[in-house]
């Protein structure tokens, strides 16, 4: 964004920035402008997610849901935001007040914090932060601090134990979460969204998910990692209604309540972006190439429908994957608290360390065989390209070919006939 | 540099500023009548038991413990990691490789010695234990 305002203030105003008194200043208001642009964005996020959260589960369960304030409902979470406003806000005489009032500042700091590096298109992101993975996997951490505090803070039994099991699954989720974004920053050789994005290209078959096992693995992986740490369905076990009434904000009324259930569905569009940047091509657009844009930024004459379109692509992908986060929910049953700790402890951390080693190997293998070629992505149709599908089918087709088979035979076990296409 | 970080700070601004511009907004308009019975903590309509600052499950301390320990040798993984690539291409991946075996070797043992210990076990159950068993059956 830096660079935007000093390409700004010198083409448009004949100014030099590094010279200007004035620029701090911009820089500070411009600061300023992004943080609430982007906190109001999460926001809405949020809002209209949850309604569109409510429309999807009404739907796959033959139900209306919210469809009458607004066209199809879409100002529905204006409506509860309102009604949650004007609420009467409760805290107990009980409870350790200011930490009661502390929780959700944390929990949302921990949320709009992700919008710093977060991109959402070419060179369209507050900053372009060289630690920027490793930042997102620190500041998301917040969120648990502020689930820890709400659920010791409220003196209640439902929240305490809400809130130590929340503690307890997002911590043990962020090992696997951690080790296996190691994968993509071993593939592209840095922490930076934006690096990450460009080392991959804009065709499905250029994406680390599709390059190799170890990003075909890792995005899985990943993927269930975030789906914990967002407490999404199958692991909403922090606020299983049926066990813990509301897990850690049992004691939260109006307002303070909105604020975590507002992270709770913003954090589906964090998860999708960190997931799209790494393992989906980011915002690269299909058809142009690195060349092409290496290009354009030397003669300092990208497009303008670039960025457009590279935000429409990023968004598209993002929102897809939110989408299958939702359709996750309204399909699964929950797991039990022991199968959640076996299935991190005894199955993704394992498979994350094994995958970081096998990234580094194959990194190394494809220079020590091809040398200086290996810098670039391996083109389709070569030698280096042949051995990447060969590589990419042994190890990753394989095992969905696996649990297609078994998915088929649970299908049959159960007496069910068998419709590949309808049986989902 | 400077800048991101800023950034990062005007963002925190931004977040702390739109709970309390909220929560303010909301003590202008909601309604305010305290009530005995409001203040009760929630505990299915009962009078609570006591209080909820209470002892629990030691297995979430084992969790703490082992999480601060596994992050850290993460943490401490990923400049290897971020440098990995560079040094392949100056013909020192070797070196790198072997850096980032060591790490996850750690990391390994580590994750071994908890699961031969049953530490990953939600349930640990003690009966299981050799010699144990008869002693739970003549009970």
């Amino acid at each position: 964004m830096r660079e935007f305002l000093d390409e700004i203030i010198r083409d448009r105003l004949g100014q030099d920035p590094a010279s200007w008194a004035l620029t701090q200043g911009v820089y500070l208001v411009a600061m300023m402008a992004a943080g609430i642009a982007l906190t109001t964005f999460g926001a809405l996020f949020a809002g209209l997610t949850s309604w569109w959260e409510r429309r999807i589960a009404a739907r796959m369960q033959s139900r209306v849901g919210p469809n009458r304030v607004g066209p199809q409902g879409i100002l529905q979470f204006l409506a509860d935001a309102l009604k949650l406003l004007v609420k009467e806000d409760l805290i107990s005489s009980a409870s350790d007040r200011w930490l009661f009032r502390a929780a959700p500042y944390f929990v949302v700091a921990g949320f709009a914090l992700t919008f710093v590096v977060l991109p959402f298109g070419y060179h369209l992101s507050a900053t372009r932060m060289n630690v920027g993975l490793f930042y997102v996997l620190s500041v998301t951490a917040l969120v648990v601090v502020g689930i820890l505090i709400s659920g010791w803070a409220s003196n209640s039994k439902w929240a305490l134990f809400g809130g130590i099991r929340a503690a307890a699954q997002v911590v043990s989720y962020e090992i696997p979460a951690g080790l296996v974004i190691l994968v993509p920053v071993l593939m592209a050789g840095s922490l930076n969204l934006h690096d990450i994005i460009r080392a991959q290209g804009g065709w499905p078959w250029d994406w680390y998910l599709f390059q190799t096992p170890m990003g075909y693995a890792g995005f899985f992986i990943l993927f269930v990692a975030l789906l914990a740490e967002g407490n999404r369905t199958p692991f909403d076990l922090p606020e299983a209604e049926s066990e813990l009434v509301s897990g850690y904000n049992t004691e939260y009324s109006g307002m303070r309540f909105a604020y975590f259930f507002l992270t709770e569905f913003g954090n589906l569009w964090v998860m999708s972006a960190v997931m799209t940047t790494c393992f989906l091509g980011g915002w690269q657009v299909p058809g142009v190439s690195a060349e092409n844009l290496a290009r354009w930024e030397a003669l300092h004459q990208v497009p303008g429908w670039f960025y457009l379109v590279s935000a429409a692509v990023f968004c598209a992908k993002t929102l897809l994957l939110a989408n299958v986060v939702i359709w996750i929910r309204w399909t699964f049953p929950r797991v039990r608290v022991d199968q959640m700790m076996s299935l991190c402890w005894k199955y993704l951390v394992p498979a994350a360390m094994a995958l970081v080693v096998l990234a580094a190997v194959t990194e190394l293998m494809s220079f020590e065989l091809f040398g200086e070629a290996a810098r670039v992505q391996a083109p389709l149709f070569s030698l280096r390209g042949l051995i990447h599908f060969a590589f990419f089918a042994a190890g990753g087709l394989v095992p969905a070919v696996l649990f297609f088979r078994k998915t088929f035979r649970n299908i049959s076990f159960v007496g069910d006939r068998v419709r590949p296409l309808s049986n989902w | 540099m400077q800048f991101d970080f800023a950034m990062v700070l005007a963002f925190a601004v931004a977040a702390v500023g739109f709970v309390l511009a909220n929560l303010l907004l909301g003590a202008l308009v909601r309604p305010k009548f305290p009530d005995p019975e409001k203040d009760v903590i929630y505990e299915c309509g009962e009078r609570p038991i006591g209080r909820a600052w209470f002892n629990f499950n030691p297995r979430f301390y084992i969790v703490a413990l082992v999480f601060v320990i596994f992050e850290v040798e993460v943490a401490l993984t990923i400049p290897v990691a971020l440098v990995f690539r560079e040094w392949v291409f100056k013909d020192m991946g070797w070196v790198a490789l072997a850096e980032i075996l060591v790490f996850i070797g750690i990391l390994f043992v580590g994750l071994v010695w908890l699961w031969v210990r049953r530490d990953l076990e939600w349930i640990r159950r003690l009966d299981l234990r050799p010699g144990r068993q008869a002693a739970d059956q003549s009970r």
